[in-house]
């Protein structure tokens, strides 16, 4: 799709994953984060979760991917943020989602503005935020 | 933490004076090793498992006519984990950790004693991509202290301003993250 058909309301393919300690563990080794409410129910109910919840950067990390797979060699991600509202807890399938909530173009191409979001399998918003990228002229 | 706050009133700021002089201050200074191929091939498949990350992270050929004209590393790459170059052999994420009040320990402070921390979110502002045989410098600056109720009482939130260099200079990253404390 080229960066003229892209229009607000546009929605981006779904990344999504089963996450758990198969995820979050590869996570951990790449990250260095082998911290105890990532792998210990325990240690996640103590800290007053469910159990243990996986990394905050995993989610991240999923919420560049579904801009990214979306994007593909178009253009580059500018900006993205990001809030936690809720813990990943294990088991949980996990969708990273985008949409278009904004085009403007630029000198150098066109700046596609999103909402882009993690969820779980009931629709609940975990961690809700916004990209912008920069799509070639 | 304060005496009110040992006696049981949640209520009580989580902010000390010691801690309010803080801000502003910059908190780490770190230089990566060089980013190697591996370092980006594992990261990416750690983030898109179980299935296959995009080629231009592991594949030169494809990334060779990729935008990038080579390999890159995912925006999301963390090229100071599990050690750095500079302080010498420093670890970086596990000490952090371990530790809710490293953030203030690491300024030579008393922390608020707070039992618990949690990623609270993250603001990014990307540059120039990271590549295979770079060496990021990372600097972190203390940039706010914010406190809210919550369910679990009296929450802190602290906010850490980082900017990553490559290096030739250019910015490769600047973020505005926040931990949550209670």
């Amino acid at each position: 799709m080229s960066s003229l058909a892209i229009k607000v309301g546009d929605e981006l393919p779904v990344f999504q994953r089963r996450t758990g300690l198969a995820e979050w563990n590869r996570y951990a080794a790449v990250n260095d984060e082998f911290v105890p409410i990532h792998m210990d129910d325990d240690a996640g109910r103590a800290a007053g979760f469910q159990g243990a919840l996986g990394m905050g950067n995993l989610q991240i990390a999923y919420l560049h991917n579904v801009v990214r797979d979306w994007l593909g060699d178009r253009g580059r991600i500018l900006t993205l943020s990001c809030r936690f509202n809720a813990p990943n807890l294990k088991g949980t399938i996990i969708c990273a989602r985008g949409h278009v909530t904004a085009v403007t173009p630029r000198e150098n191409g066109v700046e596609i503005a999103l909402d882009v979001w993690t969820a779980d399998a009931d629709g609940n918003r975990l961690a809700p935020g916004a990209c912008t990228v920069l799509i070639d002229r | 933490m304060n005496e009110s706050k040992k006696e049981g009133a949640t209520l009580c700021s989580h902010i000390t004076d010691e801690m309010r002089a803080l801000v502003g201050r910059e908190m780490r200074r770190w230089v990566s090793f060089p980013v190697s191929s591996s370092d980006i091939r594992r990261w990416a498949i750690a983030v898109y498992y179980p299935e296959c990350p995009p080629g231009r992270f592991w594949d030169a050929e494809a990334a060779a006519v990729s935008r990038y004209r080579g390999i890159v590393a995912p925006e999301d790459f963390n090229p100071f984990a599990w050690m750095v170059a500079q302080p010498k052999g420093q670890s970086t994420m596990a000490a952090v950790a371990d530790n809710p009040d490293a953030i203030e320990n690491g300024l030579h402070a008393a922390g608020p004693g707070l039992k618990h921390a949690l990623n609270g979110g993250i603001n990014i502002a990307y540059g120039v991509p990271m590549r295979p045989g770079d060496v990021i410098t990372s600097v972190m600056t203390l940039a706010e202290y914010r406190e809210r109720p919550g369910s679990l009482g009296l929450m802190l939130f602290t906010s850490i301003s980082t900017v990553w260099t490559n290096q030739s200079g250019e910015i490769a990253k600047t973020s505005l993250s926040t931990v949550i404390r209670y």
